[in-house]
Order: structure tokens, then C-alpha cells, then sequence
């Protein structure tokens, strides 16, 4: 007979995780990419057509690298949270869930560091 | 602990389309969507780090026909799920459960971002060449 009672299989890896800090940050990176996606879009529609040194400068410049830096931090983490739900909601089997999770937990970062250094690269010169 | 194989909820087959489910999921689907929007442009920052021949390649890439249905698509996504996000925030505090709010605004997303796409088409295909 089981001597555990049903709260050893909530906490640990069972439900009662970070769901609160999950459904938060979702809310805190949303309001801060209002204003990043509405300049993201102004910017590529003023930009529609430019040559690599237009497009270089612009990315450059500290009104171009500081939003496009936070655009890509608050963005990817908002994706990696929303994949999350996705990942949670449709994917039943265990195994496959956690390697997915993991994966995405994974490539989220690369893809932060990834374009973190290359708008530093381009921002520094070389 | 072995859980029952009892039906799941919601039984998706018995309920008739509406804005309200339409909407939701479309918002999930686009931000789905979005997110390789993302991975693009990581790809294209990396391309301009790398200097003009790589800028070039992904330029072409954009400039293709496929790339320009990708672009639109994503900039549909973006303002949809940003005009649907907006409305969810202020679900989030409270305001609008009312069921004719529900339509209002659900209306009001739809037509704001398929506004904002065709303008910031418009605009950006005007400045095209402009540079």
C-alpha cells in the first residue's frame, strides 16, 4: 500500500511548479514588447529596400542595437513561454514532452546569445 | 497513479464556430508562428554581422517570392497577436467579460490588424527604392 499522500507527486516535477512566475512573465514580457514590436515594424517598413550599409548603421546606432537586444531577450522568452503551453497542452507522452521542453529551453538560449553577439558585433565593429 | 481513459473536454465536433473560439485559437496559432519569425531574424542579424556578401544572400532570401509570403504572413501574425494580446491584458484586469464587449472588441482585433498590415505594406512598398 502507498504510504504517500498525493502532494508528493504535485511538487518536484508535478504540477505545483512556477506556474504563478509562468503566467506572470508571460503578462510582463507582453507589455514590454508593445512598444518593441510597434518599433520593430516602423523601423524595417522605413528601412524596406535599404543596402547593407543602411541597414548596417541602423543596427549600429545605440537607437537601433539597445531596442533590437531587448526585442530579441523580451521576444524569445515570450515565444519560449507561449511554445511551452503549446508543448504542454498537445504533447502527452512524458518522454517526449521533457526532450521537447528541453530542447526549447535550449535552442531559446542559442538563439538569444546568437543574436545578442551579432548585433554587439555589429554595433562594436569587428 | 493509472488515470482512466475517460473523454476529454472540449468536445470540439459539437460546438458551431465562433469568434470567440476562432480567435483564440488564431492567437496561439500565430504566436506559434511568430516564433519562427524570430529564428529569421536571428538569421538576419547574423547575416548583416557577417558583412555584405551574407547580407546579400539573406536579402535575396527575403526578396524571393516565398520570402515575401513569409514576411506577410508574419506581419499579420505580428499585428494580430499584438492587437489579441492587447485585448487579453485587459481581460487580465477585468474589463470586457461582458458578452457583446466580447464581440466588440473581438471585431475591433480583427479589423485593427488587418489594417495595420496593409498599411504597413503600403507604406513600406512605397519606400521601397527610396534608399
Amino acid at each position: 500500500m502507498a504510504m504517500r499522500t498525493a502532494i508528493a507527486r504535485v511538487r518536484g516535477l508535478g504540477s505545483a511548479k512556477t506556474g504563478t512566475e509562468h503566467w506572470w512573465m508571460q503578462r510582463v514580457t507582453a507589455v514590454g514588447l508593445i512598444p518593441l514590436t510597434l518599433w520593430f515594424v516602423a523601423s524595417l517598413v522605413s528601412l524596406a529596400g535599404a543596402d547593407f550599409e543602411t541597414a548596417y548603421l541602423w543596427v549600429a546606432s545605440p537607437t537601433g542595437s539597445v531596442p533590437m537586444i531587448l526585442l530579441l531577450l523580451a521576444g524569445l522568452w515570450h515565444g519560449k513561454l507561449g511554445l511551452q503551453v503549446v508543448v504542454e497542452d498537445y504533447i502527452h507522452a512524458e518522454g517526449v514532452k521533457v526532450a521537447i521542453l528541453m530542447l526549447l529551453s535550449l535552442a531559446t538560449v542559442a538563439l538569444g546569445v546568437a543574436g545578442v553577439f551579432a548585433v554587439c558585433k555589429i554595433s562594436f565593429g569587428e | 497513479m493509472a488515470s482512466a481513459q475517460r473523454p476529454l473536454s472540449p468536445h470540439l465536433q459539437v460546438y458551431k464556430p465562433q469568434i470567440t473560439t476562432i480567435m483564440s485559437i488564431t492567437h496561439r496559432a500565430t504566436g506559434v508562428a511568430l516564433t519562427g519569425g524570430a529564428v529569421a531574424l536571428v538569421f538576419w542579424l547574423l547575416a548583416l554581422a557577417s558583412g555584405p556578401e551574407s547580407f546579400e544572400v539573406a536579402q535575396a532570401v527575403a526578396g524571393s517570392w516565398f520570402g515575401y509570403l513569409c514576411l506577410f504572413v508574419w506581419s499579420f501574425c505580428l499585428f494580430y497577436h499584438l492587437a489579441n494580446g492587447i485585448r487579453h491584458l485587459v481581460w487580465d484586469m477585468g474589463y470586457g467579460f461582458e458578452i457583446p464587449q466580447f464581440y466588440a472588441s473581438g471585431w475591433i482585433t480583427v479589423g485593427a490588424s488587418v489594417g495595420l498590415t496593409i498599411l504597413a505594406w503600403v507604406v513600406g512598398l512605397m519606400g521601397l527604392g527610396g534608399h
